[in-house]
Order: structure tokens, then sequence, then C-alpha cells
């Protein structure tokens, strides 16, 4: 809402400054997000006094005049009439710019010489007469300004009005406001209607068909209008509102819509068929063409004001091209009317339309001040048309709109709430000011009446709000709250994130945030198969792009896009994670399953050091940091399957991870198809573990051994078996077998090439004995280690290197 | 010969100080103490000493012997110190060249602030919880008092999955989930992700908020000025000044919008905060009792303050983020900053 200041003053007196207004308002709820100077169309005129006036000596209608400006004296030849020696007028001298932006010029006028020119009030597009030269104020200084003289200008102040304040969507509305701010008192424009002998009745009727739509249409007629241009007062006022004037009906609609809040509307009497209003509700399709000459599609509920044939407006939205006010309407229909909030704003959504009318009637209007506004409008239109207003006024009420129900306010729940010492006086002052009838009816016990054009205050805590809003919010202490000590809940899963964030920033990897939408064509990307549950999408039904329109079902897709946008920015050595949900679609009507999920990426080089060696990352890389994480985590049981992996992975260098038997999750390289397509010669390797699976999994608590005393022996063997064979199920034949001295057997070498026969490998495996409570003998080890020997050749056909 | 005696002890030590190599000292030795040497040499002559002299001399010249021998022990050693101190000089490295580490990653500027948000609220006892993102419209708006066709509902833009299935606008709806399930007191904070409709130089399609709630029996909206006080000069330091100013939520009442002073430019007017020296942080209010009666709550018996926060504001502020569309770009140069 932008609020003149210059016209908030016909309303109340304001001794404030712009600034200090717009904090006061501010502080009071209305938030003045902006504070706008409005300045002359003009400049370099000045107040300047005619010394003398003679006739031109080679033309008859321009004269010859002397001014001063109290410093110089100026020659001007003028050809307005209405001028004498002693007249103060304003003067642009040489160098001004009028409106228009006419520059004025030093000249010779038939041979007279001007420098300057007197200027009327059209000139200067500050008034309306255009008869001859502006007269001033006799006692101005000379030389002044025009615009400091004749406080031409405004402020606007940019007032951000929240829903609920449907009242403050006025002129009236914000001077009712500043006057209980700043204690003033607030002046109401005059509302008196001189009406012709001929009665309304005569000549049309109103019928409501849809009541519940439609509560309440007043009229009134106006007849003999002529149609023109506004006069410059008001035009002023609705261009600083930023509305652009039209014609004195309409720009009288729109002034008195900005002045009280109710939206008007005015119809050409003459293309009322039948002469009559009906309001009704649209039928389904039903076509209509809107003021702005769109043709509308009308869905069944809508409510439309019609004549006696046809619609002649959507019904608080916008009136129709059909009845327009035209150059030569002679008659008005004028319309002020209460209509149903909901329905507006259900209609103003789904035309797409919302306007001035629609924003007022959704939010509320005063129901009481319809007829008010009316006739304030049909008395502004006959002063400025000439129109002859026609005797009564149609007032059709069905539906009475509830009244406000009266509230009952203590003022110890005042203090309760807001934890304030407010006293009764006090309370009572907030209240009258902003309208309120307070009635006591027992010791810090009043009952309150709102005025009807708060239909936000229905209940104690809304006139607690506004006690508390006007008294200050900075007049409330702070305080802090007096609580019982309570046992904070904790969610497991939200721990495991913030120990996995440590882990993984400790290995160098650092978090994304991704958006959890994207282009739905992700799941074709990826390669994902027909029945793969990550095709079941959910899409927004209004996204702002295709881009993001689905609900993510795999972290994957948003690192690898952020991978490749990385890549082209520079950054080629990237360790990334995300954690965060994907979202997978259910049956309709249910939300959907939303699973928590890690993911990670890891690409270019191991290090940041360029000097001195650097490896690329591989596979056991990124293997190596979720097997720490999983360590650090003391997870057990999980295994990683190389059958069964991703159609986005590398086939040959990817694998599952699992828990026990749930699928928790994939690591591996990216698939060189999807790299050849965005283009990037590194490899990467990516992880997806799904969190609501691991942190189920956790728990596992320390159990500390003791150290053995006595030293430890170890034995080196290395085996060639098919290189098929993975290095788990030779660990497996191991660990299966139980074998108590055995304290742990690692993988130390993998070697294929020279020696090794195609098909073969050779693995290296360091078993180490002890025992916790003796020195192992040699004979007791070699017997160990025999058995296990030979039941990995027995299980594997391995041979074992170094032997023949 | 007792003169004799000094004279070589003074030619022996100057000898010692003088010689720079260990072959130089081992020179000396041999020249002073060898078989022919000067000391040696000497005490041959001992013979023509007079007897009373004899013992004052013999032990003179064990005691010069005696002498010699540490000073030149003492200067070997000194010269071979100084010899492998000379090999490690050899060995010298250009200390300026860069470490080689994994260097640790880098934690996201608004899972920073989250963090940092949490753990004051945790010093409140605010537990944290969570609810879903995909949400359904009754608790996303209507149980927080936004019925269909209200005009609060164009407060925030919404991305629609059904008719009654939205992403949710804000964590406001969890406090609702919570209470539904959950009897005062209440201290709980709700972070996560939001969407709205929305996408400019300030405004991202997706972002994140902190919702806190508090419901008790006697809290006061001048505990919420009090608990928002002490949080945000924690977050934005100890002299930070607030304002707290009447705005307007469906689902609290009275309403406050809070504002610190304008960081960037301590309250003169500037870009960030629109010349009006105050920047906008977040969003309270005491519950409305309309969400209490949704819940099920007595709103005679218990009242609660609730406050919502957007996490990337708050981010931009504190590191001077000018573009809220870098957080999810995840430009590796932005995130190694953090």
């Amino acid at each position: 809402m932008l609020v003149s200041l210059k016209w908030l003053k016909d309303y109340v007196d304001i001794d404030l400054t712009a600034l200090e207004l717009a904090d006061k308002l501010t502080m009071a709820g209305l938030e003045v997000d902006e504070i706008k100077t409005i300045l002359p169309q003009f400049s370099g005129i000045v107040v300047a006094k005619i010394l003398s006036v003679k006739p031109h000596p080679n033309a008859d209608k321009l004269s010859l005049c002397a001014v001063s400006d109290g410093k110089h004296n100026y020659p001007v030849v003028c050809g307005a009439k209405n001028i004498k020696s002693g007249d103060i007028v304003p003067l642009a001298k040489v160098g001004a710019v009028i409106p228009g932006e006419y520059t004025i010029k030093s000249s010779v006028l038939r041979g007279e010489k001007s420098e300057g020119m007197l200027c009327s009030e059209t000139e200067l597009e500050i008034g309306d007469d255009a008869s001859g030269i502006m007269h001033l104020p006799a006692d101005l200084s000379l030389g002044l300004p025009l615009e400091t003289a004749l406080n031409i200008g405004d402020t606007v102040l940019g007032v951000s009005v929240t829903p609920n304040r449907s009242d403050c969507l006025s002129m009236i509305g914000m001077a009712r406001e500043v006057a209980a701010i700043t204690g003033k008192k607030m002046k109401q424009p005059s509302v008196k209607v001189k009406e012709s002998s001929e009665d309304i009745s005569k000549l049309t009727s109103v019928k409501i068909i849809d009541a519940d739509l439609c509560p309440r249409y007043t009229a009134r007629m106006i007849k003999n209008v002529k149609i023109g241009t506004s006069p410059v007062w008001m035009k002023t006022r609705l261009e600083a509102a930023g509305m652009r004037a039209i014609n004195n009906i309409v720009d009288v609609t729109n002034f008195v819509m900005l002045e009280m809040g109710q939206p008007l509307h005015a119809f050409d009497f003459r293309f009322l068929a039948k002469g009559r209003i009906v309001v009704r509700k649209s039928k389904e399709n039903e076509e209509f063409i809107s003021l702005d000459g769109k043709s509308r599609k009308l869905s069944a509920d809508t409510l439309l004001i019609c004549d006696g044939l046809k619609p002649v407006a959507i019904g608080g939205i916008m009136g129709g091209q059909n009845s327009e006010v035209k150059e030569d309407t002679p008659v008005i229909l004028l319309e002020s009317a209460y209509f149903n909030p909901t329905s507006i704003r259900r209609s103003a959504r789904r035309l797409s339309m919302s306007t001035d009318a629609s924003f007022r009637f959704e939010r509320g209007i005063d129901p009481e001040g319809v007829v008010r506004a009316l006739n304030r409008a049909a008395q502004l239109i006959a002063d400025l048309s000439g129109g002859i207003i026609c005797k009564n006024y149609i007032d059709e009420y069905p539906r009475k709109v509830p009244a406000i129900k009266d509230i009952t306010l203590r003022i110890d729940r005042i203090r309760e709430v807001i934890g304030t010492s407010i006293g009764s006086k006090d309370v009572v002052r907030v209240l009258h000011s902003i309208g309120m009838l307070v009635k006591q009816i027992d010791k810090g016990k009043y009952i309150i009446k709102p005025p009807t054009f708060r239909s936000d205050i229905t209940r104690e805590i809304d006139l607690i709000e506004e006690v508390i809003r006007l008294y200050g919010y900075d007049s409330v202490p702070v305080t802090m709250p007096n609580a019982a000590l309570t046992e904070m809940t904790v969610i497991p899963r939200l721990d495991l994130e913030e120990r996995i964030r440590q882990l993984l920033n400790g290995s160098g990897y650092s978090e994304i945030v991704n958006y959890s939408f994207g282009n739905p064509s992700f799941v074709d990307h990826l390669f994902l198969s027909a029945n793969d549950e990550r095709r079941s999408l959910v899409r927004i039904k209004n996204p702002l792009t295709e881009d993001q329109s689905a609900m993510r079902t795999t972290m994957v897709y948003g690192l690898l896009q952020m991978w490749e946008n990385n890549v082209n920015n520079g950054s080629d050595d990237l360790k990334l994670f995300e954690i965060g949900r994907t979202f997978l679609q259910r049956k309709k009507g249910e939300l959907p399953e939303e699973k928590n999920m890690l993911a990670g990426l890891l690409a270019g080089n191991i290090s940041d050091a360029l000097w001195g060696s650097n490896e690329s990352a591989d596979f056991f890389d990124l293997k190596g940091c979720l097997e720490n994480i999983f360590f650090d985590l003391k997870l057990k049981n999980y295994q990683y399957h190389s059958a069964n992996t991703e159609p986005f992975l590398h086939p040959g260098k990817s694998c599952a991870v699992y828990l026990d038997d749930l699928h928790m999750g994939y690591l591996g390289c990216v698939h060189p198809k999807i790299m050849e397509k965005m283009d990037i010669k590194n490899n990467a390797y990516v992880f997806e573990i799904n969190l609501d699976i691991l942190v189920k999994h956790l728990g596992q608590s320390i159990l500390c051994k003791e150290i053995s005393k006595f030293p430890a022996v170890t034995r080196d063997v290395a085996f060639v078996i098919p290189a098929a064979l993975e290095a788990d199920q030779m660990l497996n034949i191991v660990l299966n077998q139980h074998e108590d001295l055995l304290e742990n057997v690692v993988i130390f070498d993998i070697y294929q090439g020279k020696e090794i026969p195609e098909g073969k490998k050779s693995i290296g495996l360091r078993f180490s004995y002890r025992a916790a409570d003796r020195t192992l003998t040699d004979i007791e080890i070699n017997s160990v280690h025999d058995r296990i020997i030979r039941n990995i050749v027995k299980l594997t056909n391995a041979k074992i290197r170094g032997e023949q | 010969m007792i003169g004799n005696l000094q004279q070589l002890e003074n030619n022996a030590l100057a000898e010692i100080d003088a010689a720079t190599t260990e072959d130089e000292i081992s020179a000396v030795r041999t020249k002073y103490l060898g078989r022919k040497g000067l000391l040696t040499g000497l005490l041959r002559n001992i013979a023509q000493v007079p007897d009373t002299e004899k013992p004052l001399l013999g032990k003179r010249s064990n005691e010069l012997k005696e002498l010699l021998n540490t000073k030149i022990e003492e200067a070997l050693q000194h010269k071979s110190q100084l010899q492998k101190e000379n090999i490690l000089l050899k060995e010298k490295i250009d200390v300026t060249l860069p470490g080689r580490s994994v260097r640790y990653g880098r934690i996201h500027p608004v899972i920073k602030i989250r963090r940092e948000i949490c753990a004051i609220f945790a010093s409140f006892g605010f537990s944290v919880v969570e609810g879903p993102e995909v949400e359904l419209d009754y608790y996303n708006f209507e149980a927080l008092n936004i019925p269909k066709d209200h005009p609060a509902r164009d407060m925030q833009d919404t991305f629609y999955i059904e008719e009654n299935i939205v992403l949710r606008t804000h964590t406001s709806p969890v406090q609702v989930r919570i209470m539904e399930k959950v009897q005062p007191p209440i201290r709980i904070l709700s972070p996560g992700r939001v969407y709205r409709r929305d996408s400019d130089v300030s405004h991202t399609p997706m972002f994140h908020q902190i919702e806190g709630l508090m419901v008790d029996k006697g809290v006061r909206f001048s505990d919420l000025k009090g608990i928002l006080t002490v949080f945000l000069r924690k977050i934005f330091g100890k002299e930070t000044i607030l304002r707290f100013r009447p705005s307007f939520f469906p689902f609290t009442e009275p309403s406050a919008e809070v504002d610190i002073r304008c960081v960037m430019c301590q309250g003169r007017g500037c870009r960030v905060c629109g010349q009006s020296g105050w920047l906008e942080i977040l969003g309270s209010g005491m519950v409305d009792p309309a969400v209490f009666k949704n819940v099920g709550y007595d709103s005679e018996k218990y009242t609660g303050f609730a406050f919502g926060l957007g996490l990337e504001r708050i981010a931009m502020l504190k590191y001077g983020i000018s573009d809220i569309r870098l957080f999810f770009e995840n430009d590796f140069r932005f995130l190694k900053q953090f």
C-alpha cells in the first residue's frame, strides 16, 4: 500500500518527519519498506514580480513584461491577458524545465527579447486553470523556488500490510492507525449527497440470486454526467498511490477505494439490458470479456454481476468490456457491494486475476462501510462530472454479515501472556484509540466491542495483541522462562550423521547440499531398469522448471552434476558428500517414503599437493574411507557383493554393500558411458548408503580385550589362485576355521604378471599366531599353520608360490 | 725448569685453540705428549734438576699432561660434533614448501550454522525433532490456522504434489505433529529443508529453516524476547542490538518480527539492509490458541512461543555471502572457505 503523506494529512495532522512516521508505523506492525520522494515535474521556476506590462510593438496579442526575481530584472514576452504590474507569478527562467521536458531558452519574439516564461497552472501541471498566468500569494519572497513556495511534491510510504489488516488497505485506515499511534484526532471526509427528485427505484433494480456470495449490493444512479479528465488534485493523489488516471468517473471509483477501502464499479447504464442488475453464479464454462479485453471462461461458481440478459462484471474482480464507461456515457450506475471473501479469492485464483478490488474483497471489507463509500463516490462523480444524483439508493442486503461478537478481556490475562505489568488505564486508552467500545464489567475485566472494519479481532488474544502492539513491544521486559529440567530426547540417526560428518571431514570429504528435486530424466541418465523402484517418482504439479520437477530417488545424480560443474570450474580433485533424503512415490493420497541417505564422490588426485608424488584416487581409496566409518561405528556383518551392482557403475569395479541380508547401498566407479556423456576424462567413484538401515545396526558396545604379553609369530604364504577368486573368499576360508591361535590374517600382496600363468593371480597372506598365556612353540604353530594351508589348497586348488 | 713447564703449557693450549681440524689437534698431541714430544723430552732432563725440586716438578708435569690430554679430547669431540652438524646442514630442506596431507573436508555453511544454532538451544534444553519434507496440506497449513482459500496462503508460494500433499513451506508442521503426540512441557527445535516456489538472488526454491517451540505453563511473550535475545547475541555477538516489532503469522498471536541492527553498516543504512539500518532475522510469536485447539491443548492452561528462521539468511549475514544460490551450486572454491 502506497501512502502519500500529503493525502494522509487530509485526515490526520502529522508533525513527524517521514522517517519518524515510518519508524512508528513499522513498530506498530505496519512495516514501511520504502520511502519515496515525489518531485515536481519542473525545475528552475521561481516566485517573481511583474514590474511593468507594455504592449508588444509588433504583435497585438503579446505584451512585454519586466519581471523581477528579487535580484535581477528580466524582459519577458507573454501572451496572457490576466497580468498587470505588481502581480506575483511563477517565472521560468532561462534554463528552467517545464513539464514535458521542455527547457526554456533565451529568444527573440517578433523582434523583442524574451528571457523566460510566465507559467499557468496547467503548464506546470499543478492545477487545472488554463485561463491565464497563475497568480501567487503576494507575501511569498521573490526568487523562492516555486516547489518550496507552494509545497509541491510529496513523500510516499510503501507500507506492507499483513493479510489480517484489511482495514489498513485505505488512506482512512492508515490515518486511523496514525492517529492511534500519535495521539492525534482523525478527520473523516464529510459525505453529503445532493439528490435530484427522481427516485432510483423507478429507474433500475437489483436482484441477488446467490446471497451467499453476495450478501450486500448497493447502487446509486448519476445522470447527465460529462466524461472528462479529473482535476489535478485527484490525479496527483492517484498517481502517488501508484494508479493511472483514466477519466473522472473511473478515477472517482479508484479514489474512493483508496480512500475508504471499498472497491466500487461504475457501469454505463445504457448498456445494461433491461436496465437492471442480477447477481448470480456463473454457469460452467460461461464466457465473458473483461475490461482488459481478455475473453475468460468461467467455472461454475464464479460470482457474476449481470444485467437483464448477460454478465456485465465478474463480481469483485473486474468489470466487463460491454458496460464500461465511455467518452459519451451519460448515465452511471454505481455499484458498492460486500462480496464473500472466500468466493472472491477462489475465483481470482482460478482466473489468475489479482486486482485492487479482489485483493481488498478477499481480505474482507467493512460491511457497514458500503453505503458511505457509495455516497462519497456518487457525490464526487457529481462534483467532477456535473452529474445529477438520483434520489435514494438501492441497498439489497439479504444476508446480514455476522457482526463481530463482544469479547471479554482480562487484564490479568494480558499480564500472564505477555509478562508485562501494564495497567488497566493504558489498556483502555489503547483500545479506545483504535475505535473499540470498552465497558468494564468487573475489576480487571472488560467487555470489548470491536468496530465493524476490524473483522480480524474475534478473540481475547487478538485484543491482547492489539494492546501490546500499540503499547509497544519495546516496553515488554526481557525475561528468561521458568521451566523445570527435562530430559532431552535424541534422534539416534542425527547423532550418527554428525559422527559421519566428522569422520568424512577428517578423511578430506566436504559436505555439499543439492536440491532435493531434479529433472525426471535422471532415471534414464542413470540407466535405471524399468522395474527399478527409483523410477517411482514423486512429481511436483507446479514446478518452476522441468529441471526441478521430480523429487530425487537417489542422491547420486546430484553428486555427478556437482562433479561436472566443479570440473568445469577447474576443481578436478574432489571429495564430496551429501546427507539428505530421497523420496519414493507410494499410493496416491499417501505421503511418499522418505529415506535418509548418505552419498559420496571421489575424483581426481588423492592429495592436493602438486609437488612430490601424488596418485589418482581409485576404488580402494573410497572403500577405505567407508571401512574407516564402519570401523569407527563398530559395525559388524557388512559385506561387499560384486554381483548385483548398479547400472550406472562400472560392472567390474563396483559392488553392493550389505548389512546382514539388507541391501544398504553401493560403491564403485562411475560407468564409462556416463563419463563420456559428461565429457570428463577422470574417473569418479561414488557411494550411497541408507542411513535408516545403518542406524538400526549400531550399538555394538566396546568390550576391551587384554593385550597379550607374549610375542606373536608371523608366517607369510603366497598362493596362486584363479584370478576370479575374491580376496574375501580366501579370508573367509581361513576365518571359518576358527583357529584360536590365529590372531590375525591380512593380505600383504596381490600380484599378476610375470611368473604367474594367465587367468591366475598370486595373493600373499600374512598369518600371525599368538596365545594370551604363553609363548608359542614352533610345533604348536606349525600344526595350526599347516592345517590352514592344507584347507586353503583343498578348497581353492591353490598352488603355493615358491613350492614346485 | 718450572718456568719451562709454564711456557710449554701456554704454547700447547694456544696451539690446541688454534687447531682447526682433527688432524691438527692430533699433531699437537704428538708434538707435546708423543714419545718424542716436548713434555716427554722435558721430563727426560729431570735428572739435572735438584732433588728438592724434583717432587714439585713431577707433580706439575703430571698435572700438565692430564690437562693437555683433557683439552685435546675436548677439542676433538667439539670438532666431530661440528662435522656432524655440517652434514645435517647439507640435508637442509625447503620448509616453506606446502605440507602434504589429506586436507580436511569442509562443512557446508548452512550445516555449520545449523550445528551452531542447535547447540545454543540444546543449552536451553531444546531437543531436535524431525518431520517429513513432503507433507500433508493439513499439517503444513490447516492445523497451523491457515485454512484453504485464506489470503495468508499468499505469504508462502507452495509446490503441490497432489491436492492435499505439498512440499512443506516451513518446518512448522513438525510442531503440530509433535504436539499431537506429546503433552507439555515441550521444548523442541526442528531444522530441515523447506520449499517455496520462488527463485532469484535472494530466494531459492529450496532452503533451510529452523523452527523452535516452547510450550509450558506460564510461558510469556517476555520469555520469547529473552530466549531470542540470548540466542541472537550468541550468533551475532554480545553487542548485537535487537528490535521486536509487531507482525502477523496465522499460527502465532501476538506475532513478532525480530530485526537486528545491520551487521554491515551498524545501522547507518546500506545496500544489505535496504537503507533501513535493520535486518529481518526471524519471525516469532506466542502460539495461537487455534493451533492449540487443533492439537487438543487447553490454551487457558498452557501458553507457548514459536519462532522460525532461515539458515541461509543467517549464513549470508554471518559470512558475507551476497547470493543465496551459491549455497546450492556447491562450487568447491566456495565450499573450501568454510
